[in-house]
């Protein structure tokens, strides 16, 4: 049995330009035909033949990066708004949590828009006043739920729209990525809640970026792109796509920036300011690779990085310490080193030449990170000193915190029962 | 027809469009200190200042209000009462879809109601403005006669011509935010145009036919007269013209809603 079902749609929206509009007005008045007026002078395609669909009972994911149509998505399906072609068929009372609190009227008390919030989204009000005490207290709001709703903090507001709104106790849950903004102690009381629903076998559509969530609670996920879907199926397998997608995608973009000239003379003197020394042995090239030898800016903890630094001396010299330092965000160094302080004896360099740094793995939280190269002698004197020219992004889905991951396991002893994760 | 399809689920929702009406006019007066007394205070007020201005300024004394100035202010009153309906009404429907488009665009409700809801509310309203009326009929010198029992007719006229015409505002504002500017200045000259502040009687309109035309061809004209006739002179207004007038708010009504249904789905893009 379908819950949702989704058949081809396709969803267009119109664009009207001031300007246009302005122009249409005048013409509107003057031809006396408002309805050929309001022909749109740009279409974007939010959703492009879009099918899918849900199973009764199943908590159905929806992932994609912000504009690849899953908001509108939700709205065709809770027919806030129409398909533009296609059809939409849902079977079962929807409830929608796409803005919690939407309708509440700052002037009127949290008790007053808790009957007319619970009415527009379908209840009556008998219900609500058999429901009201346990929305009050699901939201935590007792002391409060007779002050004019303007004086909410806007925690107290979403949690009384999420009270509501998952008292209504659908056949279908509709949830757009509200979670996001609730506190340390609500998220969990509200997963809670939605574990209920699927333990009652109630349908749900759950648009989340929290892709650990996402994980978690579905048991199919729907990933769109540029309005399209890319892939459906099991989550694990389609989170991890989706992630490697995003990866390449921020890859693209970094290395766009990092070959991008400096032409601005703003940038140019930020580029002086951030390189300084006489040249006579010079870092002309500095490329980074992961072990495989490939080109990257983006890497996974787990993954190698090569520092590689194309070199030239304009006179020879005996006197040279190549070293490179890496900042994260906040400037804070993670890690530092030269060929000094490992004991490398310079001998003499000519020429053309490159020296390649290998970290066998990178072992560093999620963030950006800064890398310093430079050479100078052996009592500091820089030759050619980059500070802060190169930088790369790592990513993971792991949340973990600090400077650097350290290399670590959990073991438990046999009393202890635990869930391996799947990765 | 889809009017009629529109017409039942808006009926499912009344619970809803009374509630919402409640809350308008409860939002309205949060706090004030006067509270709702002011739904009271407001028409009151503005009934001595006509008093005031109309008695002791400009006196007019005109044979049609039997020469004295006190009656014309009664009479005036009589007229900008249910305009003052019809125009609020007008006026916050050209803006009731854009400040409520969070729940044009979050819940899935008709967005009919949100005009019904300002026509209903301001309606209310006119109705607290009444006793006052009522009240200063006989202490300004007029009488009190049974005809006043057929103002709910009158009142369901306008009802219809007022939603009629604000289906058509609020959806063609979404559009064209233009019109609340133009609306301002319209209301004006609509205002002027409709027998409020002079009677039909007057010299100049009997003796000008396009002028009595344009006079007639005014609904308002007709509904604004059918309060004077049940309040004011205290006999049976036109009942033919007022027909007419229903009959042509009816067919406004379902030009009206048209309209606004075939802008429906613009409406959570464009708010």
């Amino acid at each position: 049995m379908q819950a949702i079902e989704v058949d081809h749609v396709s969803r267009i929206y119109q664009k009207y330009s001031a300007r246009h509009r302005f122009q249409t007005f005048k013409s509107a008045l003057v031809k006396g035909d408002l309805f050929r007026a309001l022909r749109p002078d740009e279409l974007v395609t939010a959703l492009d033949d879009v099918t899918l669909s849900v199973e009764k009972g199943q908590t159905f994911g929806v992932i994609g990066e912000n504009g690849s149509g899953k908001s509108t998505l939700l709205k065709l399906i809770a027919g806030i708004a129409k398909p533009t072609t296609g059809e939409v068929r849902t079977h079962g009372k929807i409830s929608a949590l796409i803005e919690l609190g939407a309708g509440f009227h700052p002037e009127i008390t949290g008790r007053e828009n808790v009957f007319i919030n619970g009415i527009m989204l379908g209840l009556t009000k008998k219900e609500i006043s058999g429901k009201f005490d346990e929305i009050v207290e699901f939201a935590g709001l007792e002391d409060f739920i007779d002050a004019p709703v303007k004086t909410y903090s806007s925690g107290m507001y979403m949690r009384l729209g999420f009270a509501i709104a998952i008292n209504v106790n659908p056949e279908i849950l509709l949830i757009d990525e509200v979670l996001a903004v609730g506190d340390a102690s609500f998220i969990p009381k509200c997963l809670d809640r939605i574990d209920d629903f699927r333990r009652r076998q109630k349908t749900i559509l759950f648009v989340s970026h929290d892709l650990i969530t996402v994980d978690k609670i579905c048991d199919r996920v729907a990933w769109l792109k540029n309005g399209r879907v890319q892939m459906i199926g099991e989550p694990k397998r389609l989170v991890d796509a989706y992630l490697q997608d995003v990866a390449e995608k921020q890859e693209r973009s970094f290395e766009k920036r990092q070959k991008e000239p400096p032409a601005v003379a703003q940038d140019q003197e930020e580029r002086r300011e951030n390189r300084w020394g006489k040249r006579e042995v010079e870092i002309t090239r500095v490329v980074l690779k992961n072990t495989h030898g490939e080109e990257k800016h983006v890497f996974s903890p787990e993954e190698g990085l090569l520092i590689e630094m194309d070199v030239i001396a304009h006179s020879p010299a005996d006197d040279f310490v190549f070293g490179m330092g890496l900042f994260n965000s906040q400037g804070i160094c993670c890690y530092g080193t030269n060929t000094l302080l490992e004991d490398y004896e310079p001998v003499s360099i000519q020429g053309e030449g490159k020296v390649v740094c290998r970290i066998e793995k990178l072992g560093l939280v999620n963030g950006t990170y800064y890398l310093d190269v430079a050479v100078h002698k052996r009592d500091g004197y820089p030759y050619d000193y980059h500070r802060n020219l190169y930088s790369f992004l790592v990513s993971s889905t792991h949340k973990d915190v600090g400077i650097g991951r350290l290399s670590h396991g959990w073991s438990f002893s046999p009393g202890i029962g635990v869930k391996s994760p799947q990765r | 027809m889809r009017i009629f399809r529109n017409l039942k689920e808006l009926y499912r929702y009344r619970v809803l469009i009374q509630n919402l009406v409640v809350r308008e006019l409860k939002a309205r007066y949060r706090g004030t200190v006067l509270g709702f007394l002011w739904s009271f205070f407001n028409p009151l007020l503005l009934m001595i200042v006509y008093t005031a201005v109309f008695g002791l300024i400009i006196s007019p004394r005109d044979p049609a209000f039997e020469s004295k100035p006190l009656i014309y202010a009664l009479y005036l009153f009589c007229g900008i009462l249910p305009w003052h309906w019809f125009a609020s009404s007008t006026l916050e429907s050209a803006n009731v879809l854009m400040i409520n488009g969070n729940l044009i665009k979050k819940i899935l409700f008709p967005a009919e109601i949100l005009p019904v809801v300002t026509v209903t509310s301001n309606m209310i309203h006119f109705f607290f403005g009444l006793p006052i009326v009522l009240v200063f009929i006989p202490i300004l010198g007029k009488k009190l006669t049974p005809y006043v029992l057929l103002l709910p007719v009158v009142i369901f006229v306008q009802y219809v011509f007022t939603l009629a015409f604000n289906l058509m505002i609020s959806s063609l504002t979404v559009h064209f935010r233009d019109i609340k500017d133009i609306l301002a200045n319209w209301l004006t000259f609509w205002f002027f145009a409709t027998p409020i502040i002079y009677p039909m009687t007057f010299g100049t309109i009997q003796s000008s036919a396009p002028l009595r035309l344009m006079l007639n061809l005014n609904p308002m004209t007709h509904i604004i007269q059918g309060y004077q006739y049940c309040l004011f002179y205290g006999g049976l207004f036109h009942w033919k013209r007022l027909g007419v007038t229903f009959l042509v708010s009816l067919a406004f009504f379902v030009v009206g809603y048209m309209i606004f249904d075939r802008l429906r789905d613009s409406f959570a893009e464009e708010v």
